[in-house]
This record gives C-alpha cells, sequence and structure tokens, in this order.
C-alpha cells in the first residue's frame, strides 16, 4: 500500500493525503516536475490530462486540459506559489477557460506537497484546502469541483466496464 | 452530462456557505432542535442582521430550511445537504488515493508502463 494515511477535515474542509512511494526523492519529484509524467497521472484514465504550458517556478503557470469520453474538454491552470526541489511545492488548481485564463468565479483549490526521504524510499504528504477566508481572499472561492469532476469521471470509468 | 452537472455554482454555493466558522456552528446548533433566528443571534457577539445573514447565506446553500411559524422564523439543518459535502470531501480523497496509485505505477515501472510485462497491477 503506497497511502499511509488520509486525513479528512470536515470542518475545514481539508484533505490530507501521506503516501509511501519505493523510489528515491529524485524520481518522485520528476513526477510532478516533467510534464510528460505528470499527465500520466493527474487524470483519471477516463480523463487523461495534457499539459499545455508548465512553469514549475514561484510565480508561474501550469496549464492543462481533460478530456471526457465524449470528447468534452476541460481546463485547467495551477498558480505556483513556492517550490523548493526535490522537497516541496505549493499552488492552486482552478478551472480555466479555452484560453487558458482562470474562470471567475469557479472553485480555487491550495494544494501543498511535501517529499521526503524515509527508510530508502520517499514519503509524499499532500495537503489539499478549500477555505481559509483570511488567505485566500483574493482567490474568492472554495470549492471542489475540480475533484468533484475527476471522482465522478472515475466512477463513470468503473460504470461502463 | 453528469460531471457538468455536479461541477457548477450549485456546489461551490455549498462549499462558500461552509467556509465560515459562524455558519458551520449554526448548522450544528440547527441540526437539532428548531432554534428561531432570534434564539440564534443570541448566541453569537453581533447583531441580528449578521445573524440572520449567514442563515439566508445557509438557506441558498440549501444547507438549511427555515419556517416561519407565528412571528418566529425557525432554523433547521438540511442534513441530506451537509452529507453530500462531506462526500464530495470524500471523493476528492478517492481521486487522490488513485493518483498515488498512478504515481506508484509510474514509479515502479518506469517510463514504459504499457508495454510492461507485469503480473501485479494490471488488474485495475
Amino acid at each position: 500500500m503506497s497511502v499511509i494515511s488520509v486525513d479528512t477535515d470536515y470542518d475545514n474542509l481539508t484533505l490530507t493525503v501521506t503516501a509511501d512511494f519505493a523510489a528515491p526523492i529524485d524520481q518522485v519529484w520528476e513526477l510532478w516536475s516533467d510534464p510528460r509524467k505528470l499527465e500520466r497521472w493527474w487524470g483519471p484514465p477516463s480523463y487523461p490530462a495534457t499539459l499545455e504550458k508548465h512553469d514549475l517556478i514561484p510565480g508561474g503557470e501550469v496549464t492543462y486540459f481533460m478530456t471526457g469520453p465524449e470528447g468534452d474538454i476541460h481546463h485547467g491552470i495551477w498558480r505556483v506559489t513556492a517550490v523548493d526541489p526535490p522537497a516541496s511545492l505549493e499552488f492552486t488548481d482552478a478551472f480555466a477557460d479555452s484560453g487558458g485564463a482562470p474562470v471567475a468565479d469557479m472553485p480555487v483549490s491550495r494544494i501543498t506537497v511535501l517529499l521526503a526521504e524515509r527508510d530508502g524510499g520517499t514519503r509524499m504528504e499532500m495537503r489539499a484546502a478549500f477555505e481559509s477566508r483570511d488567505d485566500m481572499e483574493s482567490l474568492l472561492k472554495t470549492g471542489m469541483a475540480e475533484g468533484l469532476r475527476q471522482a465522478v469521471g472515475q466512477m463513470d470509468a468503473l460504470l461502463v466496464r | 452530462m453528469v460531471v457538468d452537472a455536479l461541477a457548477d455554482e450549485a456546489v461551490d454555493e455549498v462549499f462558500r456557505a461552509l467556509a465560515d466558522p459562524t455558519r458551520r456552528d449554526i448548522l450544528r446548533r440547527c441540526v437539532v432542535g428548531e432554534p428561531s433566528v432570534s434564539r440564534l443571534a443570541q448566541a453569537y457577539p453581533m447583531s441580528f442582521a449578521a445573524v440572520q445573514k449567514h442563515v439566508a447565506v445557509l438557506e441558498r446553500a440549501g444547507l438549511v430550511t427555515k419556517e416561519r411559524r407565528g412571528r418566529e422564523q425557525l432554523v433547521r439543518t438540511d442534513a441530506g445537504a451537509v452529507d453530500r459535502a462531506r462526500q464530495a470531501l470524500d471523493e476528492l480523497e478517492m481521486t487522490w488515493r488513485r493518483r498515488v496509485d498512478r504515481m506508484s505505477d509510474l514509479l515502479a515501472h518506469g517510463t514504459e508502463p504499457d508495454a510492461r510485462n507485469s503480473t501485479r497491477g494490471a488488474i485495475r
């Protein structure tokens, strides 16, 4: 099992997933830093992701789209707020229009990823937060439709089998 | 399509409503009993109007219902709506569990998992 623990905080609307990988930290980092690798796991099989722009630097943007089973296209954008290879990454994930611009009035989530060497492998802690009116005032929205969309995509895939 | 139906404003509205500690507290208080807006207002160091506004946000998001009884407005939490919000978080958990599985797969089988000849991880 890769996933060590999952902490779901319903009050604060945060999800923390801790996972151990039997691979060196640099390889785990590459899953985030190499767009060709990132697009192979970010979207579920029924909604594969295609990375367009991938500027993994503070202030940089990562743009992608996911293609659904009916050819439907869903754009997303990360705004990178902090990067410290290979140990940490912080960004917001939001919906985007077809031009790659964030869509106003759509949900934004803040994702923090921490990597650390552990027992010859790598431990990853991923925290997704959907509220924090104080430090996310400028982001305006809370929500998790992106997660919902992906989860529903995965359920669709299960149902058609 | 289902995906679009769920990723709509309603979901956003629910989470915006839940993002405020006072509103979450109102939800908790209104699960049992049906306090009136004025009784709720006594519980918080804020004006009646402010509490009324919070209740209105919750009502718009479908998390509470209001019922007029005599002069009072009784507030009740819609447990089903709160459950749906929790479910959304559970579904997000599933999304990330699957992502971690895919990451593991990629790490274990390198860059060509499609060409791999594996007995493990082939079944999904």
